[in-house]
């Protein structure tokens, strides 16, 4: 292994983001201190090296603190030129910063909201997961080699990776199934292939301590969307029940088009962002 | 030499801005080419299937989507004239963490203010305001975002300064009077040329969002 010049990896056991960090720095020979942060209990160092998001994963090399995931992976495979995880040609590159970002944004986060989510939205969530599933099957399938990174494992597979072993759990927790292997061979073939490589098997978490955190973690998530939404409920049901309005207006259709605004605002313009970035 | 280049945008699209002033940097000529939005034309389902959103850079007939994505690109391809990114690996990190928190925070703040009301709408505000603050501290006493050049975030930023207007209506605020040293840098970059004629008219960009709040039924 490599002695690389102080690297060390802030990270919280769960954590996909982390795990996709310390996949490419093996994947590289670079030999890292691991620090473990508790993501309901973060260090100060952590705040300080994090200021803006106060999250993990950290990199911190020579002193010098990277976050953000996809940032980070850059990062090691603009310093460290073996096994390069991004290819050369510069088209290319722009196409696996696209599917990086799709694996990141309309994979593994509609999965997730499929997992936390009940009733109506739950089934649009897992809408949206399957096609993002269906969309990853196409461009794998035309791609047609072993990984998105060609034979060896690329850019698009680290950040897409967390699926792999993630999934299972996600749907269990969630009463979900999305990856059905007949109708997603291509995917389900790239599942296998990948956790099948010794440095990407090696380490992750146990499969009943994710069911627990992830099952902890999405009644979280749900009791936070409800929060949200029942705030806006129990300012309607004073109205109503107070016979006066405080907050809605008395005329009809003013009344109607106010709830409306409600509900688009709850509905769509809370940003998923808000509450499913963390892990 | 630059190969045929095509930029699929809308006229007051931050994002497609983003890449209007990459190109102008780079002295790359091009075809452009609007989308009348909120409709969408078969070309534009053709190059981005996908998210079938602008803009699409489409460089010898491959079509690149996602601003930021294009923009490495662009700064890639045409290396030689002025670089946005730096070349060292932590500094270039520094710039694309910047470039994400813009996307992630000042787009989306501000999408809620035009789009939200009441509460959602106050929350936004203030949480925008809180942005650019944020934004203000890592400029300090830099010309630019870049340092001494005008550089990759700066490229990121300065096409939501065209919003401002239409933000301030909607949201019935002032932005301007609270952070008055993001403005001095926005000022700074529509001196240059690129910026200047990139940057859709602020007046233009508040009738699009009359007409994006038609076409969505928000009031």
């Amino acid at each position: 292994m490599e002695e690389a010049g102080g690297v060390k990896l802030f990270g919280f056991w769960v954590s996909p983001f982390a795990q996709r960090v310390k996949w490419a720095l093996k994947l590289k020979g670079i030999q890292y201190e691991y620090i473990e942060e508790d993501k309901y209990n973060k260090s100060p160092l952590l705040l300080k090296l994090n200021p803006v998001y106060g999250k993990v994963p950290v990199l911190v090399h020579n002193g010098k603190p990277i976050s953000e995931s996809i940032i980070i992976l850059e990062y090691i495979d603009e310093v460290w030129k073996q096994a390069p995880l991004l290819p050369q040609d510069p088209y290319e590159r722009a196409q696996a910063h696209f599917w990086a970002k799709f694996a990141e944004e309309k994979v593994r986060q509609s999965v997730v909201e499929a997992m936390c989510s009940s009733g109506d939205e739950k089934q649009k969530a897992v809408k949206l997961a399957v096609e993002a599933f269906e969309e990853f099957e196409k461009e794998l399938k035309r791609r047609g080699t072993k990984f998105f990174g060609g034979e060896t494992i690329g850019f698009v597979d680290i950040v897409a990776g967390c699926i792999s072993y993630q999934l299972p759990v996600h749907e269990e927790v969630g009463s979900l199934k999305i990856l059905d292997s007949s109708k997603f061979p291509a995917i389900s073939e790239w599942t296998r292939n990948f956790l099948n490589h010794p440095l990407i098997n090696e380490g992750l978490p146990q499969k009943d301590q994710m069911f627990a955190y992830y099952s902890k973690r999405s009644k979280e998530i749900a009791y936070q969307k409800m929060s949200h939404k029942t705030s806006i409920v129990i300012r309607e049901f004073t109205d109503v029940s107070c016979g006066i309005s405080l907050f809605l207006p008395q005329h009809p259709y003013e009344r109607a088009n106010s709830r409306f605004w409600v509900r688009f605002a709850a509905e769509k313009v809370t940003c998923l962002h808000d509450v499913f970035d963390d892990y | 030499m630059d190969g045929e280049v095509i930029l699929l945008d809308a006229y007051a699209s931050m994002f497609g801005m983003r890449l209007r002033i990459a190109l102008a940097e780079k002295g790359v000529k091009y075809e452009y080419r609007e989308e009348n939005l909120p409709k969408k034309s078969p070309f534009l389902f053709q190059m981005n299937p996908i998210h079938k959103k602008v803009p699409v850079l489409i460089h010898n007939g491959k079509p690149i989507c996602e601003s930021l994505i294009a923009l490495q690109y662009i700064d890639e391809v045409w290396h030689d004239k002025n670089p946005l990114l730096p070349s060292d690996p932590y500094k270039r990190a520094q710039a694309r963490l910047w470039a994400d928190f813009v996307d992630q925070k000042v787009h989306i703040l501000g999408r809620k203010i035009w789009s939200a009301k009441g509460e959602e709408q106050e929350a936004a505000k203030k949480e925008f305001i809180e942005a650019l603050k944020v934004l203000e501290g890592e400029l300090g006493e830099k010309p630019y975002f870049g340092g001494e050049e005008f550089g990759y975030v700066d490229v990121a930023l300065i096409p939501f300064y065209s919003w401002f207007h239409a933000y301030e209506t909607c949201g019935n605020f002032k932005i301007g009077t609270q952070c008055p040293k993001f403005v001095a840098w926005a000022k700074r970059c529509m001196q240059r040329e690129s910026v200047s004629k990139s940057l859709a008219d602020p007046e233009k960009v508040y009738d699009f969002v009359l007409i994006l709040k038609k076409h969505f039924g928000v009031e």
